[in-house]
């Protein structure tokens, strides 16, 4: 195992490697940003509080069960495993999904089931007086929930998704059980030709850790940029306020 | 004298836990009216049920000649018109100081942006506060808080002002900015109901005073005749034991 190797396999394969890292992170990002949604819709109905005894009340009691169930099939079985279910198992029934999709589906599916339990966390520990607070102006639930919970839930909840994009950057290889063209199915692909499993693996290793190291940094900064000045200006008449 | 609220068997229990026992009694238009009594007789649940944070168990909350009880009542509309100021002041953490006061003039009152900007900078200047519009609520003083929390319940423009325990919270030199700004308030005429521990006061701002123990009135009138002369034991007993202090 030689430098020269590495450098004469990225001289000669670069575009695939390059190709492989973006669809890598297309997987990674698109799943996070599915699965932060479903979980925060997850979160979000599994707080809704039940009045007594009324039809709504019973069709949720379904809905929730029904969320409960995804949640604890998602989370109990292996992601390698959902890809060869969802995506032979459509194929038996004749529906061919788009490798890609199906990808972006099952990694999306299963960040899913991990965000809903950090949204209800995120919800259930913001204090009851701002609920009590929206209730007394007169915010109904729904009001309530977008202009004070959820502003602060996202807050909470986002190391946790930046946790989960980095995770989703890294165990997307995987989906190379499905022949979804991402990093590590192309490094594959790459060591087939040439014979060199080490030096063309060493070169994925870096490209993840740049990606991983990249995704952290950002969110560091999304969370610096959420937090706002740590000071803050004292108005002076003229000034216009901003909102 | 005009009854913007009129209280009648008012009950609330909490499972097999009476709180509230048969509480009659009005708040009138431009009244300024102190409960007092020791903690745990049941001020905060009277205050929280007449805005229906907490479901009565029994009796009527007639607000302006209606029975807001009655299931079909808009609670939602009704609690536009009580502004409600609680001891944990409960700013909304994701707003700056500015937006906690137009939030809910522009998403419930259905104001446009201009003129809940407007009326919210009047009662911030009005509270001491239009200075630090900018300032997260994790960034003032309990003092400061609590004057914020008072202009966003008075920017609704509510007929009625609740106020719980509004100075408990707070450490003893930030008091009297707090006592300050509602003084002001009763002097211009607001509608208050103010549970307080403050007796100094409550004896110079209430029209009425109304003393409870144990989930029933036992006395009310004016701070004259509750607060120097007493004719229950009851009152006469928590008096000397608040004084003492
Ligand atoms: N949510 C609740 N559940 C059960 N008991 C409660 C609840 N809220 C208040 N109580 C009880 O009701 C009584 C009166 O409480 P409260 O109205 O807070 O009194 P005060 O404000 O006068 O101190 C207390 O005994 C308290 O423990
Ligand atoms: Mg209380």
């Amino acid at each position: 195992m030689s430098l020269d190797i590495i450098l004469s396999i990225l001289k000669e394969n670069w575009p695939s490697y390059l190709h492989g890292a973006y669809i890598t992170l297309l997987i990674a990002v698109f799943s996070t940003i599915i699965g932060a949604l479903i979980g925060l819709l997850i979160g979000v109905v599994h707080t809704i509080p039940l009045r007594k005894k009324s039809i709504k009340a019973v069709i949720l009691k379904v809905i929730n069960f029904i969320l409960t169930v995804y949640v604890e099939i998602f989370r109990g079985t292996p992601m390698i495993v959902q890809a060869m279910v969802v995506f032979y198992g459509l194929y038996a029934y004749g529906i061919e999904m788009d490798r890609f999709v199906a990808a972006v589906v099952v990694v999306g599916l299963n960040t899913g089931a991990y965000m809903a339990e950090y949204v209800r966390g995120g919800i259930v520990s913001i204090d009851k007086g701002q609920y009590e607070a929206a209730a007394a102006i007169g915010m109904g639930h729904f009001q309530t929930m977008v202009h004070v919970i959820l502003p602060q839930v996202f807050r909470n909840i986002l190391p946790a998704t930046g946790n989960q994009l980095i995770m989703n950057i890294k165990d997307s290889a995987v989906l190379s059980v499905i022949s979804v063209t991402e990093l590590f199915f192309t490094t594959k692909s790459i060591a087939g030709a040439n014979f060199r499993f080490a030096e063309s693996f060493i070169i994925t290793c870096f490209i993840y850790l740049i990606m991983t190291f990249i995704a952290s940094r950002i969110l560091r900064i999304v969370e610096k940029k959420m937090d706002g000045q740590d000071a803050y200006q004292v108005q002076t008449k003229k000034e216009e306020p901003n909102l | 004298m005009e009854k913007v609220i009129d209280i009648k068997h008012l009950n609330k229990s909490f499972g097999s836990h009476e709180v509230l026992r048969d509480v009659n009694f009005t708040v009138n238009k431009g009244e300024v009216v102190c409960l007092i009594g020791s903690s745990g007789s049941g001020k905060s649940t009277l205050l929280r049920c007449i805005n229906l944070l907490e479901t009565p168990s029994g009796g009527e909350i007639i607000y302006n000649g209606e029975n807001i009880l009655d299931d079909k009542h808009d609670i939602k509309q009704y609690r536009t018109h009580l502004g409600m100021v609680f001891q944990q002041f409960n700013l909304f953490n994701n707003h700056n100081v500015l937006k906690n006061c137009i939030v809910g003039q522009q998403k419930v009152l259905k104001r446009s942006k201009e003129e809940a900007k407007t009326n919210a900078l009047k009662y911030l200047q009005i509270v001491g506060m239009d200075q630090y519009i900018n300032a997260k609520p994790r960034q003032l003083s309990g003092g400061q808080k609590q004057r914020v929390a008072i202009a966003r319940a008075l920017a609704m423009d509510p007929e009625v002002m609740l106020f719980d325990e509004p100075t408990s919270a707070l450490d003893p030199e930030m008091v009297g900015e707090v006592l300050k700004v509602m003084r002001q308030l009763a002097d211009e005429g607001h509608t208050m109901l103010i549970v307080t521990h403050e007796m100094e006061f409550a004896r110079e701002v209430s029209d009425r005073v109304v003393f409870m123990d144990k989930g029933v009135i036992v006395e009310e009138g004016s701070p004259e005749q509750v607060l120097v002369n007493p004719k229950q034991e009851r009152t006469k007993e928590f008096l000397k034991r608040t004084l003492k202090q």
